[in-house]
């Protein structure tokens, strides 16, 4: 009795995910989405761990659901905490961070069933039983190296040969793997190894691949996990995690392949991960051959932009970066009651992620009609009169268009060029996150804004009330 | 072979909802707009949390005795809680930012 119940609630479950998913994708009913896939995981948690029977009808026993809520009022604790506290700007990678968990629970639970239920000759269930572990591990540790990169502790390293190391280590990973569910014996100590390999591919796969990729790999590694979760609905035969972890998984892919589309990069290109490495040695190209920049002060840039009929705001990481958003929207606000037309050109992967720059202009309150997506954008440049880029670079680099050797080229971008003047706000004269020369700071039309992006906006703010 | 092959077939019905998924999956995120990929990747971060069940089963039936299984299982516990709640709690606070502009 009490498992028909739970299939039932698994039911209900699988429904919420699919409800969820489907309202996540529309701006009006997204919340609630979130809400109700929440609700169906409660229930589904909650429902295995009171009415779970296995095969001879016994229930968990009592110390065991003690412990249970134990582990599960801790990471409750601590997931709240940490998803409260994140700042809007380091959600990426709070999202890699609970992913990796994700992957290592998947991992782990490999383990115990390995040791647990050793089964010699049901290459079906020892196979799935090993799959999980390996795309576990390798999302847990893929995940953290990507954690890092996104925070700043760890920096792009790619060793000679990378990419036939990484198709190599896969090769006898998968190898190691078919070995372990064809033997007789269990063997603790190859499956510590397998495990060891695993966690090392996640780190080589991850750690050469850099700069516009990285949400490319998040998404990657997201899809990855749902694999790995729906591989344990399939040892446990649950319907509510292969569903779950199916829907993910595909889903998850499509994402990913949008991504790569935006960057007109194939997946395969990102999976071996010639982008990092090739991409410092074309840095080098015609440093001296572009020409001079000029820089604007900020009273003559206020001037420009308090007399322009059209402002197109290029919002990038550096915004991010230094929490401008508000200041941005602000400066949006003053020009808007001097009658300037103010509205905001979206890469679609400009920061970190997709719909990153979205998000943080949503935290600063900015009216949807003002995001315009990189098409319309592109068709407006032509009547607009001033464009500030904000900590942005490999979004509004021509060289995608023009430069066939740059590793960036085809990449669609942000035609800020057509526009009548471009404000360049950035730090210093370093590269984009991809590491490659920008023409478009040499054009003649363009002017440098430098330093903090908050700080500059701020002065100019007050310039601009000034005029 | 035939191992793979009864394999196949005594999981027949859980291979219908795995390719009936995949295309489900496909199919109800393929209008969404780039203004929701960050919110509906962290959404989907947490629905793939959904492992978390099996860590469930994995703890509940351990053995008193069984150390190690009790160990990870009580680790995977945790983590897969992180997983679900942290990734459903982020999704809400990114989404209720566009909700609170919808009022204005």
């Amino acid at each position: 009795m009490e498992n028909q119940i739970l299939q039932i609630i698994y039911l209900i479950g699988s429904l919420t995910f699919i409800i969820g998913l489907k309202r996540l994708s529309h701006p009006d009913t997204a919340r609630r989405g979130n809400l109700i896939a929440a609700f169906g995981m409660t229930i589904a948690i909650a429902g295995t761990i009171f009415l779970y029977r296995n095969d001879s009808g016994e229930s968990f026993s009592s110390t065991n659901i003690i412990l249970i809520f134990v582990a599960l009022l801790i990471g409750t604790i601590l997931g709240v905490l940490g998803a409260k506290k994140v700042k809007m700007t380091a959600m990426p990678q709070m999202v890699s961070l609970f992913n990796g968990m994700g992957g290592a629970c998947a991992a782990i639970i490999s383990v115990i069933e390995y040791q647990h239920h050793f089964a010699p000759g049901q290459y079906g269930y020892m196979g799935t039983v090993l799959a999980g572990l390996l795309i576990g591990s390798i999302s847990f540790s893929g995940s953290m190296i990507a954690f890092g990169k996104l925070n700043g502790n760890i920096n792009d390293k790619t060793i000679p040969g990378q990419s036939i190391i990484n198709l190599l280590l896969l090769a006898v990973l998968i190898g190691t793997g078919a070995y372990l569910t064809t033997m007789q014996e269990p063997s603790m100590l190859l499956l510590g190894i397998l495990t060891a390999g695993c966690l090392l591919y996640g780190i080589f796969f991850v750690m050469p691949i850099g700069g516009a990729d990285m949400p490319v790999v998040i998404s990657l590694l997201n899809s990855f996990t749902g694999v790995a979760a729906a591989l344990g609905g399939f040892i446990y035969h649950n319907q509510v995690m292969l569903t779950g972890g199916i829907l993910v998984g595909s889903a998850g892919t499509i994402l990913t392949i949008l991504m790569c589309k935006a960057m007109n990069r194939s997946l395969l290109n990102v999976i071996i991960g010639s982008f990092g490495g090739g991409a410092s040695g074309t840095a080098a190209i015609g440093n001296s051959a572009m020409g001079t920049i000029k820089e604007i002060s900020v009273t003559d840039a206020a001037v420009l932009l308090s007399y322009s009929k059209k402002v197109m705001i290029v919002p990038g990481y550096g915004l991010a970066v230094a929490q401008a958003q508000h200041a941005c929207h602000e400066l949006e606000n003053l020009l808007e009651e001097k009658g300037v037309e103010v509205k905001y050109a979206i890469h679609p992967v400009a920061g970190r992620m997709p719909g990153h720059m979205n998000v943080l202009l949503a935290e600063a309150d900015v009216p949807y009609p003002k995001l315009m997506e990189m098409e319309d954008a592109n068709n407006e440049f032509n009547s607009t009169d001033a464009v500030i880029v904000i900590g942005a670079n490999d979004v509004v680099n021509p060289a995608a268009k023009k430069n066939p050797q740059s590793p960036i080229y085809g990449m669609p971008i942000l035609e800020v060029e057509y526009a009548q003047n471009v404000i360049v706000m950035k730090r210093g004269m370093a590269a984009g996150y991809a590491g490659i020369e920008n023409e478009l700071f040499y054009e003649p039309k363009t002017r440098m804004l430098f330093g903090d992006a908050k700080a500059t906006l701020q002065k100019l703010i007050t310039e601009v009330k000034a005029n | 072979m035939e191992q793979l092959i009864n394999f196949l077939s005594s999981n027949m019905g859980m291979i219908y909802i795995l390719i009936l998924s995949v295309f489900l999956g496909i199919e109800v995120i393929a209008n969404v707009p780039s203004v929701l990929h960050t919110p509906l990747m962290s959404g989907a971060n947490a629905i793939h949390g959904v492992v978390i069940i099996g860590a469930i089963i994995v703890m509940g039936q351990a053995e008193p005795d069984n150390y190690l299984a009790l160990t990870l299982g009580f680790l995977a516990v945790i983590l897969g809680t992180l997983n679900v709640v942290g990734g459903f709690v982020v999704t809400d606070r990114m989404l209720e930012l566009f909700k609170k502009k919808k009022k204005q």
